[in-house]
């Protein structure tokens, strides 16, 4: 199977292209960018003319809820969301039912994403068995079944002792851990940042210290580790700072934002929007405006959607009572274009935060478009203005803040192993 | 983007009372005026008016309350509606059913008006965003966000024994961190132009960036209450402190309990309110609860007035009637 992609402007940060020009891919591999020669014979020809070309995004964390709580939403529902997103690689959190703690459940999440047979689905695996925090998981084992790196997921690792051990133990096998570094006491039963919202609407309150708190104590032990760490959905401009400064010292440490966190802020709550309750809390204005610098820096390197969708009931209750979560995975790219065309980065750093860098981090062979990669693109419209609507959700999960935003940019191919998975509308 | 304002329809009129912030002065004094009337209507032998002849309320009761429930009771048999009140205890929450569905099934019945309490802040807020047009919401406190009707009521108070709002110095004393009535009061007090607002509380119980509020916060009674007019005490839930809040009943008393001692820092002239229900000898010592200078059961008095005010006022119904 040969396809040919031509006429697109090639974004490829990791090999330093921006150029307009064909993309060639061959048995599920890219065979050349550029001019392409003459005796490639394409079985298929995709004309990207006025599309952008790059990589196909690599999400690092998206809850599919497959399995445990397929009522809310399936492999398959949501990874057709996903290729509809440009998105060609995705990292599942290990909080699924049950956990992700032996071989046996990364296979079974391996042979599930398959069966679906559109994009990778990588798992994490947990950091510590059934994520209780007290005992460490048989990390080699659940690395040589697949798990591109170790996770405690939002369950916070309580005990300091238990985590130096995991990031000793993982960093004995050459692994990577993932932090949700929050500070369990000071997050509590928290539901929005402490500061001028919390207080006027009597909501549970998340200090910023719970985030400080947790990073601090991480980065301690990532330093007297040695173990390669990577911190999740960072929230607060001191927390970046933090990073920014341990980075500075040569810690090996990366660290990624959602893309709400760059759009949204505490005021976005107004009077109890639900749609807006996610954790970490959507935090200060200057704390939006510092993860953006951060990214603009390269302190922070990159996004994630943090897809958690639900039914409708689920926001449908007292703000505190109410689900927590965001379905991100149709408007990852555009809300991460929105901020090239605000001038917060440029066009490559937009790409590299969704392709290059996630694909770094997790250590696999995608995001990008090198000869004798994996085939993954994503070719969109970056000129396609359209009014997010609730239908436009592919996902199980309607949940957004974002509807009835405009955004610029519209996917309109996807392909995964040369394969093409989505075109114009149809998987 | 923040949500429309719920409360007022599209004509600006006040459909739901849902919380002191966003009224205009105009409506407070409005509420308070015709409050006045029913509350000389209710020193007469025969207390009942017409206004909400033929209407159904619904008490709604999601957390315990006996003093708000029984004077929303009586305030809204007084307008001649029927009432029902409902309690619904945790247990029948948990069975599955939905705040929104115990509403749906509820307004089936052709409910006009819902008085709601929760234990959740904003509850009262989706209530009105899902119910139809005709049917109106009362909020009777949700979570730490807003009770609107007793800070209606305080300022009633207020009014009754100070009149003009705007020299006045008032100082709420306590729990401020889980307090929806000291939330609404600082709207109220702020709205009605009040010369200064004060927060006495140790920092435990005072939430993060209070001062966005426009209120200045002290941590020293003797400071805080310095040139105070008006003392408004706060309940105590004790079992709420979890022993870090508050490191003990003596220690909280002998710093921030209401004594004559205490007393004696504010104005001569000043006096002492307390939405209740009071724990005595923890915050507030009998002998200043029960002194002259207490408004404690004025202010109870006050609650049936204006309460059937805010009833008459969001449906529809204005002070013509009332006092006839």
């Amino acid at each position: 199977m040969k396809l040919l992609i031509k006429n697109g402007r090639v974004i490829d940060p990791a090999n330093n292209i921006d150029d307009t020009c064909d993309v060639a891919i061959e048995n599920g591999r890219i065979v050349s960018v550029g001019k392409t020669s003459e005796v490639f014979s394409a079985d298929e020809t995709i004309d990207a003319q006025g599309k952008i070309i790059c990589p196909g995004l690599v999400d690092l964390q998206a809850r599919l809820r497959e399995p445990g709580q397929e009522h809310k939403a399936t492999m398959e529902s949501e990874c057709r969301a996903a290729v509809r997103g440009g998105i060609t690689a995705l990292c599942i959190p290990p909080d699924t039912y049950p956990v992700i703690d032996t071989p046996a459940m990364a296979h079974l999440i391996h042979d599930r994403s398959q069966n679906v047979g559109l994009n990778t689905v990588y798992p994490l695996g947990a950091l510590t068995t059934g994520l209780k925090g007290d005992r460490l998981s048989d990390m080699a084992a659940l690395s040589n079944a697949g798990c591109v790196a170790l996770s405690n997921a939002n369950s916070p690792v309580t005990n300091t002792l238990v985590m130096r051990r995991a990031m000793q133990y993982a960093a004995s096998f050459d692994l990577t851990v993932f932090l949700n570094a929050q500070d369990a006491w000071l997050q509590g039963n928290g539901c929005v940042h402490e500061g001028e919202i919390s207080t006027r609407l009597g909501l549970p309150a998340i200090p910023e210290a719970a985030e400080i708190v947790g990073v601090a104590r991480d980065l301690a032990l990532i330093e007297t580790t040695g173990v390669r760490a990577h911190f999740c959905q960072l929230s607060s401009a001191r927390a970046v700072a933090m990073i920014a400064e341990a980075q500075s010292r040569g810690l090996n440490v990366t660290a990624d934002v959602t893309a709400h966190h760059l759009h949204l802020s505490e005021h976005d709550i107004g009077l109890f929007d639900t749609q807006c309750f996610v954790l970490p809390p959507l935090r200060g204005v200057a704390d939006r405006d510092a993860l953006r610098r951060a990214l603009g820096d390269g302190v922070v390197t990159a996004v994630c959607s943090d897809h958690q969708p639900h039914g409708t009931d689920a926001k449908l209750a007292p703000f505190s009572e109410a689900a927590s979560g965001i379905s991100g995975l149709e408007t990852l790219l555009v809300l991460i274009w929105r901020l090239v065309d605000e001038g917060a980065i440029t066009m490559s750093q937009a790409i590299q935060s969704l392709t290059t860098n996630p694909g770094r981090i997790l250590g696999i062979n995608d995001g990008t478009l090198s000869i004798g990669a994996n085939a993954n693109v994503c070719i969109f419209d970056p000129d396609n203005k359209w009014t997010l609507t609730e239908s436009d959700f592919h996902s199980r999960g309607k949940n957004s803040p974002f509807i009835g935003w405009e955004f610029n940019g519209k996917v309109s191919h996807t392909i995964v192993g040369g394969r093409v998975v989505y075109a114009n509308g149809d998987i | 983007m923040p949500n429309p304002d719920i409360q007022h329809d599209s004509n600006g009129a006040l459909k739901h009372f849902l919380t002191i912030e966003g009224l205009s002065r105009e409506t407070i004094y409005d509420i308070l005026d015709v409050a006045n009337n029913f509350f000389n209507f209710g020193q007469r032998e025969i207390k009942k008016v017409p206004l909400l002849r033929g209407k159904t309320v619904v008490n709604l009761f999601f957390e315990d309350s006996t003093r708000t429930r029984t004077t929303f009771e009586i305030a809204a048999k007084r307008l001649s509606a029927d009432v029902i009140n409902i309690n619904v205890p945790r247990s029948s929450v948990s069975k599955g059913e939905t705040m929104l569905d115990t509403i749906r099934t509820l307004e089936a019945m052709h409910t006009d008006m819902f008085v709601v309490r929760h234990t959740s802040s904003g509850a009262a807020h989706l209530i009105a965003q899902h119910v139809p047009e005709h049917v109106r919401i009362i909020n009777a406190g949700d979570g730490r966000h807003s009770h609107p009707t007793q800070a209606m009521l305080d300022m009633f108070t207020i009014r009754q024994y100070k009149g003009d709002f705007t020299p006045l110095r008032v100082a709420i004393v306590g729990d401020i961190l889980h307090s929806r009535v000291a939330r609404s009061q600082i709207h109220a007090l702020k709205i009605l132009g009040a010369a200064e607002v004060r927060v006495i509380a140790p920092r435990t119980l005072l939430p993060t960036g209070i001062e966005s509020l426009g209120v200045t916060p002290f941590t020293d009674m003797r400071e805080g209450l310095d040139d105070i007019d008006v003392v408004i005490m706060l309940r105590l839930q004790l079992e709420r402190m979890e022993g870090q809040l508050v490191a003990s009943e003596q220690e909280y008393f002998s710093h921030y309990g209401l004594t004559e001692e205490k007393l004696g820092y504010a104005k001569p002239d000043a006096v002492v309110m307390h939405p209740g229900p009071m724990n005595r000898g923890l915050e507030i010592t009998s002998s200043v609860a029960d002194s002259d200078k207490s408004l404690i059961l004025p202010q109870v008095t006050n609650g049936i007035a204006v309460r059937m005010a805010i009833m008459a006022r969001i449906m529809g119904g204005s002070s013509e009637g009332a006092g006839q």
